[in-house]
């Protein structure tokens, strides 16, 4: 199990999933949501180092988050399906906090395309980044 | 022969693999493998929901899922356990999960090089002809000399 972590009002919109993960809400920068979560026994892989499914987690979290914080600020409601993921896994994630950051490349009408960033140290050398497709369901309500 | 029973069992390496740190977090298990295939299973979890209102797993678990059962099924073909790391992993979602399903990961090595493993595989809630998801992904050989591909 992961060690328990202290949830902020901010990590009310994340996801079940992303919340027993440990992910918080570390910041925003330029309308976008920075997420965090700290290493521990439930995102380890081969022992000392970050497992990719973990990673890819957050990756796939923060990304999800920049797109519905962009639909809130149009005033826009969709129910949201992930249609792809692909990962590049750039260096081995290390013992301490990794943070990730999305950008919008594209936003229809009907679905969305988002690059993402996970970085440890120094942002400038991501440890592993991420593109998604998302399908956007009709406006709810 | 010694090399017939050091060969890398699956069946045998997974409890020890999947019992601690992110698998073990999931409560992946193992299910069954052939020379170049292994398959995994991801059991339903209250906790691994991708939406607060509704009983769908998350997708990020079937990332991890189908990552794990691509690192068993190299180490099966190859025969041995060697260090290796994920370059690249696309994962492809037909179909949201139903709900309160476990879904089984089935990861395939179809081709292997001195310094790569080529994985393609699916994951599936119960009919293995109506996948929630297929996967693509290419791994490295950390040990491996990249000139000798």
């Amino acid at each position: 199990m992961s060690d328990p972590v202290e949830h902020g009002p901010a990590d009310k919109q994340l996801t079940p999933y992303a919340r027993s993960l440990g992910i918080t809400v570390h910041g925003e920068e330029s309308g976008a949501p920075v997420l965090t979560f700290e290493f521990g026994g439930g995102v380890e892989g081969r022992p000392g180092h970050l497992h990719g499914g973990a990673t890819s987690g957050l990756l796939e979290t923060a990304a999800y988050a920049v797109l519905r914080s962009e639909l809130a600020r149009l005033g826009r409601k969709h129910r949201l399906k992930p249609i792809n993921i692909t990962v590049q896994f750039l260096s081995a994630g290390k013992q301490r906090p990794t943070y990730a950051k999305g950008r919008i490349t594209k936003l229809g009408r009907r679905n969305a395309n988002i690059a993402v960033e996970a970085w440890q140290d120094d942002r400038d050398r991501p440890i592993a980044t991420a593109i998604l497709n998302v399908l956007m369901g009709p406006e709810d309500r | 022969m010694a090399e017939q029973t050091n060969r890398f069992d699956p069946s045998r390496a997974a409890p020890m693999l999947l019992s601690h740190g992110h698998a073990g977090w999931l409560g992946l298990e193992y299910c069954r493998h052939g020379d170049d295939w292994v398959e995994l299973k991801l059991p339903w979890r209250e906790d691994l929901l991708g939406e607060e209102d509704h009983e769908v797993l998350a997708s990020g678990p079937i990332i991890s899922l189908m990552d794990m059962a691509s690192g068993l099924c190299i180490w099966t073909k190859m025969g041995g356990f060697n260090a290796i790391a994920t370059l690249d992993l696309r994962v492809d979602y037909q179909r949201p999960a139903r709900e309160r399903a476990a879904v089984i990961g089935h990861a395939e090595c179809y081709r292997l090089t001195r310094s790569a493993a080529f994985v393609r595989g699916f994951a599936h809630d119960g009919d293995p002809d109506d996948p929630v998801a297929h996967i693509a992904g290419v791994f490295m050989s950390i040990a491996g000399d990249p000139r000798n591909v």
